[in-house]
């Protein structure tokens, strides 16, 4: 099944899923270190973000949080590729200067992706692919 | 978002790497913000500078960028002042990588002045009606409020992609239309010290535009205090004072929300401070005015702990006597940082500060204790009140 998004940063990637409700601020809720969610009051805690692709409805926080997304990445610790209901600046900017591949404006049901479902983000074509039987009903 | 034949190509990739990271940026958040276009910019300030704040991460990613700016660009306040560092207690390790991403900066042809009050040192980085690309919070504050030029909060990165392509998305305090106050604000006191005011109003305002009708004239030094406060404890872009800064655009009085504030209330932001063990002026940077302000106050005494007075070096090079003046009573003259972004003031326990902005920040980034006093209860509680 494909999916129409908006490219927010380019490329094509694909990895499990890894699928929150829950906005991220990447400084404070992710380790840059280790790539693990670490805040406890967060759904994803103790998750690792590594090589996911990581789904969530947006991000929040200080707008160091983009520096982080690049610590990430240049440990090799990084999500493949990040889908997002809405972006805003600090995960925008933070997978621009990582070059990681985003999207945004994506159907609300993308909340309910199975976790570990393998799905690719086509930046370039703004298409998002995913397996049929991939979605909670 | 409508992109000139020029803007595609840099989008392309055709001018190189670094400008094509840069255009996504900008677009990306054009898109996010609904902007139609791109305007050019006059000047950008780009925050990001202390190794505290961005780490070893930060520092590579500006490493890895190739080119010029293409607009005048300087610095927000580094983690330490770039030659005394040593006598802030820096670690090397720290003044190392301080010292890589200056340099890093200094490549992009950045001037390497780091201040949060770029407007003390170049009156033409900004005039009435200018767009700029501004990232520190307070100085953002004072472009669009007190000057009259137009900017966003910029993040570090998207400010240092506007200084690269010298040009920033049109959106929000871009346009006239969002340049409207949504609250205003009656005093009912005169108001000794702004930063106590902001920071009380920054809170209820959020990220509002407020306009204030006062009784007490706020001269600049004030209006730099009232707009950092404001926008540390809010987040607050814009603010118009009635009959001191520039008129609002049009606006309907009725759709703002209308709040009183009294001098109890204004009061409530002071605090004891019988335990500090630093006080520390500076937040934003002083000016040359508060400079010899503090020398009258210091005349003739001598500090009984640590006192800090943060300026730019520009401004402080610019009155050696005056900063001999301060000097010579123990306290310390510091420039390219301040108390927030530095290291150096984690080793304190509890800082005094006349600075709203100051108030808002050291718990949380530095892990000590603040309390606010005036300018004239600071120098004394610093100098033992000899």
């Amino acid at each position: 099944m494909e999916i129409k998004c908006h490219r927010v940063s380019g490329g094509c990637a694909g990895g499990p899923a890894l699928v929150t409700r829950e906005r991220i601020s990447f400084l404070g809720n992710v380790n840059p270190e280790t790539g693990m969610v670490v805040d406890p009051s967060h759904e994803l805690y103790g998750r690792s973000i590594a090589g996911a692709v990581l789904i969530f409805p947006g991000g929040k926080g200080s707008t160091v949080g983009s520096y982080v997304i690049y610590q990430l990445r240049k440990r090799g610790l990084a999500p493949a590729a990040m889908i997002n209901l809405r972006s805003e600046p600090i995960v925008a900017v933070g997978a621009i200067i990582s070059d990681i591949p985003l999207v945004d404006r994506v159907p609300e049901w993308i909340l309910d992706v199975k976790d570990g479902t393998w799905v690719v983000v086509d930046a370039g074509r703004e298409l998002v692919v995913l397996p049929d039987g991939s979605v909670h009903v | 978002m409508h992109l000139t034949r020029d803007e595609e190509r840099l989008l392309q990739g055709e001018r190189g790497d670094t400008l094509r990271r840069a255009m996504e940026i900008l677009v990306a958040l054009g898109d996010i913000y609904g902007a139609e276009r791109l305007v050019e910019i006059k000047s950008a300030q780009i925050a990001g500078v202390s190794y505290k704040t961005i780490g070893d991460a930060g520092l590579e990613w500006i490493s890895d960028l190739d080119g010029r700016v293409a607009v005048p660009s300087i610095l927000n306040p580094a983690g330490m002042d770039l030659l005394r560092w040593r006598e802030m207690s820096i670690d090397e390790d720290f003044a190392r990588k301080q010292l890589e991403i200056i340099d890093a900066y200094r490549k992009l042809g950045i001037m390497i002045e780091c201040t949060c009050t770029p407007y003390l040192l170049y009156e033409s980085i900004a005039s009435r009606g200018d767009h700029i690309a501004w990232s520190e919070s307070s100085a953002v504050s004072y472009a669009n409020s007190v000057i009259g030029a137009m900017t966003n909060r910029e993040g570090g990165p998207s400010a240092l992609a506007a200084a690269l392509v010298g040009k920033t998305p049109l959106y929000g305090y871009h346009l006239e239309e969002n340049r409207v106050p949504t609250h205003v604000i009656s005093v009912e006191t005169d108001v000794r010290e702004y930063g106590a005011l902001g920071f009380l109003v920054g809170r209820i305002v959020g990220d509002g535009v407020p306009l204030f009708v006062m009784r007490s004239r706020p001269d600049r030094d004030d209006l730099k205090a009232l707009g950092a406060a404001m926008a540390a404890s809010g987040s607050v872009a814009l603010y118009y004072v009635k009959d001191v800064t520039q008129e609002p655009p049009q606006y309907e009085p009725s759709a703002c929300e209308h709040i009183v504030v009294d001098e109890e209330e204004i009061m409530s932001v002071y605090d004891s401070h019988a335990d500090v063990d630093i006080v520390a002026l500076g937040c934003p940077h002083c000016s040359l005015h508060e400079l010899e302000r503090i020398a009258d106050l210091l005349e003739g005494r001598r500090v009984s702990k640590e006192l800090w007075i943060c300026t730019s070096r520009r401004i402080a090079e610019s009155a050696p006597e005056t900063v001999r003046r301060i000097e010579s009573t123990g306290a310390r003259v510091i420039c390219d940082t301040c108390m927030v972004v530095s290291p150096a003031s984690e080793r304190f326990s509890h800082m005094m500060v006349n600075s709203g902005k100051a108030l808002a920040y050291i718990p949380g980034m530095c892990g000590i204790k603040a309390s606010f006093g005036s300018l004239e209860e600071c120098i004394d509680a610093a100098t033992g009140g000899s």
